[in-house]
């Protein structure tokens, strides 16, 4: 605090708040919303309800490609989107092929596959109605490989079986065997790749989900290459609101984006307010600066 | 998407009716069934996939006149003989009236049906398709529009590189946060810290780390002069050794061979978070005076630019992330913006081949602008007059620049 | 002729992979995947150099009791256990195709209950980072920013319910008024119309680099000065 002009002081301080202070405030927007467990409720917007109308007019029996394109860091914000997709899916009877170009993808299809599929679809049949790929390298240059050859790439399932073995395998050749192409990440390799590498040249619709902070760098290619997305927390909670509202049996079940939703509110909120405050005492400076100016004060 | 809003037409539709005859629709779909069965698609053409590498033949089908009264989707069904057991091979979504057949052998012929399957699973079968053969082509003609403007484009760049090096001077705007590159080296070595270096964490297969790498070139040989410590942490292990090879070489040809370290340039994680956090690390343990963050970011970038910024180093960021140029330029003292990335190396080097590139690329520029203001034009009169000469001209340009695939 | 060759090498892959993608049929439909398939060949061989460049560097800090030796350790270390974990396969069923992510094996534990939380933790400064910079950069300085200021807040509260509650009282006409609709606006117009035409610099500044890389022009990414 400047001792001369206290009250300058005052406004100095806030104006230059050490980021730590920020920090505590964000903190507490997050804790405090989770302790309470308060929730918004949300309503699908269209780029968000074009992907589970896809969904939903696709007939049963129809390929969805899942590729897992994320890693723990941002498991939080995508595997929301998953869990409902993969729901949504399973009720539609569709046939759902899950792979990675993350190799830290690997692992979180086999713990979707436990968590949602094998949990609470226990019917389905692995290798009849889902199959886990496991992860390839070769970022863009796979989607090109598999584009028109899928066994070129993909010799066993991610549990060993050959190929040919796995009944839903047979006959799929390539990645226009498939009626819908799913990335989930938005990170690279994701959805930008499956659109310039694998939707456009072999004209195969292409839908997916991002984190936040990717979601704008791929609203270009929306609707036109890209038919819909799940944007952030966001996305997956409207995702999953379409979901109760068209299933309702789903309610009962978890929905962690809505959930979400409350903390990430307030958080906003939080930073709204320290953008006036930032704003306010940068005016109040500025007014300062001039008066010192006509006065003939000193400015820096 | 097609699909979707016939098929949302039609429960509109649908809707209005139920609305205007309150119980009269159960009565309408019931005697219609009655009096007459499901209609099938016609006039079902195959014919070889076109602008492909063979395996690949397209379906197409007139939709069934009782595409409004209930079709859910139609069945493809396939098979080497006229008169042999046809299988199924997928489905289409009702209102769709093609399905490119991707599982074909190029030596065998194929005969297809396509069947109309109502809500109540009434299948009608369609007349059978003529023969149809897939077969490779030698030219992709959907891809015509692209050879030429790729072409025009590509010309213009060779042409001017060529034409630049006849010495003649060329006009380039500055570039304020390559104007500041000398300034910030300086102040490290005033400060007496070292550099950082982040060459993104895409590998060498991405052309903004070649050009992270040009730029770490240049900027190391100017290190290399002022002998100040730099330290390259890479997320790639080829990134790793190129990155090696391209500082040792700008120390010699500095004449600084002696002042160069083999651990100036180090791996450290492919994952993206796991890098981070080390770069971090290395920031505040190390307190670089300056930090460079060239190359292809994700999320990472806020994270690494706020704690550069909260060390209080100049930063200068580049990158072709349009998702991750606000948060640069809130965090860094200066950003190259997308293509400025890229021309950095030109522009570092002053050699007029390499610029002349640069004016070629204008021209690509000077097409862009033109095709946008007047599809624009041509939209917006079609759209105030309606009239069907402007409508078929911005068709035009809008195919022009269209990648179709079949 | 050390700098020839790869120069000459990088000239004709990337010509053969600019006409394969005009041409389809064979041969050159499949060279573009092939390159695809020998660059991952050659990165999977890379990592070997990258994991010797890790042991060598903290290797040396630890023999050297280099300033911050004891984060060399660590690094050693977490590299040598994550390493033993998935190529013994402790825990887990034995051999080559052994599942690595069997429930209950060494590895998929220390990524289920180290990494996961660890990659989460990192991801997650993001939203105190955001906070902090938003506060720093969203000042009404000039016309511009106060732009920029507005924009900002719009999207912030669009983004959450609440900004929902606060505009959902004005009347049907003034509907697109409402923050969630103006905040869609902002994403799909000005922002969907800037970054189309920060896409088309990029693009054309990729061809421009590019064609001086397969031409020979820019020649410093090899470890040497251009032509």
């Amino acid at each position: 605090m400047n001792p001369d002009n206290p009250k300058m002081g005052f406004f100095e301080t806030i104006a230059n708040i050490d980021r730590r202070v920020i920090f505590l405030f964000i903190g507490f927007a997050v804790i405090i919303p989770v302790l309470l467990s308060f929730s918004c409720t949300e309503e699908a917007t269209p780029i968000v309800q074009a992907v589970y109308d896809e969904i939903e007019s696709l007939p049963e029996g129809s390929k969805v490609l899942i590729s897992f394109d994320y890693g723990p860091s941002t498991v939080p914000e995508v595997q929301p989107m998953i869990d409902a997709l993969l729901r949504h899916s399973c009720e539609k009877n569709l046939k759902m092929y899950m792979m990675a170009l993350w190799g830290t993808g690997h692992n979180l299809i086999s713990e979707s596959m436990q968590d949602i599929i094998e949990k609470e679809f226990p019917h389905k049949i692995y290798g009849v109605d889902y199959v886990n790929l496991g992860y390839k390298a070769g970022n863009q240059g796979l989607i090109n490989v598999i584009l028109t050859d899928m066994k070129k790439m993909y010799t066993t399932d991610a549990r060993g079986s050959e190929i040919d073995a796995v009944p839903m395998m047979v006959d799929i050749r390539n990645l226009k065997s498939f009626d819908l192409i799913l990335s989930m990440g938005g990170g690279f390799p994701g959805i930008k790749e499956w659109v310039l590498f694998g939707g456009d040249p072999g004209n195969i619709p292409v839908a997916g989900g991002a984190t936040a902070v990717s979601a704008p760098l791929l609203y270009p290619y929306y609707p036109r290459q890209l038919l819909g997305l799940l944007g952030g927390i966001k996305g997956a909670a409207e995702y999953e609101s379409a979901l109760i509202k068209g299933y309702p049996k789903f309610k009962t079940h978890s929905h962690p984006a809505i959930d979400m939703m409350g903390p990430q509110t307030v958080a906003h909120i939080v930073i709204v307010f320290f953008i006036v405050i930032g704003n306010i005492t940068f005016f109040i400076g500025r007014k300062r600066e001039e008066g010192e100016k006509r006065e003939g004060g000193v400015i820096k | 998407m097609k699909a979707f809003s016939y098929s949302f037409t039609f429960y509109c539709l649908l809707g209005l009716i139920l609305l205007a005859t309150t119980d009269g629709l159960a009565q309408v779909e019931s005697s219609d069934s009655l009096l007459s069965p499901l209609l099938p698609p016609s006039e079902v053409i195959a014919e070889d996939h076109p602008g492909d590498a063979g395996a690949a033949i397209i379906v197409r089908w007139k939709l069934s006149p009782d595409e409004d009264r209930g079709v859910t989707g139609y069945e493809i069904v396939r098979s080497t003989s006229p008169t042999g057991e046809f299988s199924s091979i997928g489905f289409a979504a009702a209102g769709s009236n093609r399905y490119v057949d991707a599982n074909t052998e190029d030596s065998l012929t194929y005969y297809y049906k396509v069947l109309a399957i109502d809500v109540d699973k009434n299948v009608s079968e369609s007349e059978l398709s003529p023969p149809a053969r897939s077969s490779p082509q030698w030219f992709n003609f959907h891809l015509l529009n692209l050879l030429i403007i790729g072409g025009l484009i590509c010309g213009a760049v060779i042409y001017f590189i060529a034409h630049a090096k006849k010495g003649k001077k060329l006009f380039l705007r500055k570039i304020a946060g390559l104007e500041a590159v000398d300034e910030a080296i300086g102040r490290a070595t005033e400060m007496g810290r070292p550099i950082l270096f982040i060459p993104g964490i895409l590998d060498m297969d991405d052309v903004q780390t070649i050009a992270a790498i040009t730029i770490l070139g240049r900027v190391a040989k100017t290190i290399a002069q002022y002998d100040t410590k730099l330290n390259v942490p890479t997320s790639r292990s080829i990134v790793m050794s190129t990155a090696m090879e391209t500082v040792k070489e700008a120390y010699i040809s500095a004449g600084r061979a002696d002042a160069y370290s083999d651990d100036f340039v180090h791996y450290v994680t492919d994952e993206q978070f796991g890098y981070v956090a080390a770069v971090n690390g290395i920031m505040v343990r190390e307190r670089p005076a300056t930090c460079f963050y060239i190359g292809a970011f994700f999320a990472e970038s806020l994270i690494m630019a706020e704690t550069g910024n909260a060390i209080g180093a100049i930063q200068i960021a580049g990158t072709a992330m349009p998702a991750q140029l606000p948060f640069f330029v809130a965090a860094c003292d200066y950003t190259l913006i997308g293509e400025e990335l890229f021309a950095a190396s030109a522009y570092l080097s002053g050699e007029p081949k390499q610029l002349g590139s640069l004016k070629g690329q204008d021209v690509g520029k000077i097409i862009a602008m033109s095709a946008i203001v007047i599809g624009a034009l041509l939209e917006t009169f079609f759209a105030i007059s309606g009239s069907s000469f402007f409508g078929s001209l911005a068709e035009l340009v809008h195919k022009l620049f269209s990648i179709v695939a079949s | 002729m050390r700098r020839q060759i790869p120069v000459v090498i990088t000239f004709i892959v990337g010509s053969v992979l600019i006409i394969s993608v005009f041409i389809p049929h064979k041969p050159f439909g499949q060279l573009g995947e092939n390159f695809s398939v020998y660059f991952d060949i050659i990165a999977v061989f890379a990592f070997i150099l990258g994991a010797g460049n890790l042991l060598r560097v903290h290797g040396n800090r630890i023999y050297k009791k280099h300033k911050d030796w004891p984060y060399s350790v660590v690094t050693v270390a977490g590299f040598t256990v994550m390493m033993i974990a998935g190529l013994f396969k402790i825990g887990g069923s034995p051999g080559i195709t052994g599942d690595l992510t069997e429930p209950g094996s060494m590895f998929e534990d220390l990524y289920m209950y180290v990494f996961t939380p660890l990659m989460a933790t990192m991801f997650a400064l993001l939203a105190f980072y955001v906070a902090s910079a938003s506060h720093r950069a969203f000042r009404a300085k000039n016309k511009e920013a106060t732009v920029l200021l507005l924009a900002a807040f719009v999207i912030l509260l669009g983004r959450t319910p609440f900004g929902v509650e606060l505009t959902s009282w004005l009347p049907d006409p003034l509907s697109f008024l409402e923050i969630p609709n103006l905040a869609s606006w902002i994403m799909s117009v000005p922002n969907m119309a800037g970054q189309r035409a920060i896409m088309v610099g990029i693009a054309l500044g990729v061809i421009a680099m590019a064609l001086r890389v397969i031409l020979g022009v820019e020649r410093t990414y090899l470890g040497a000065d251009s032509e």
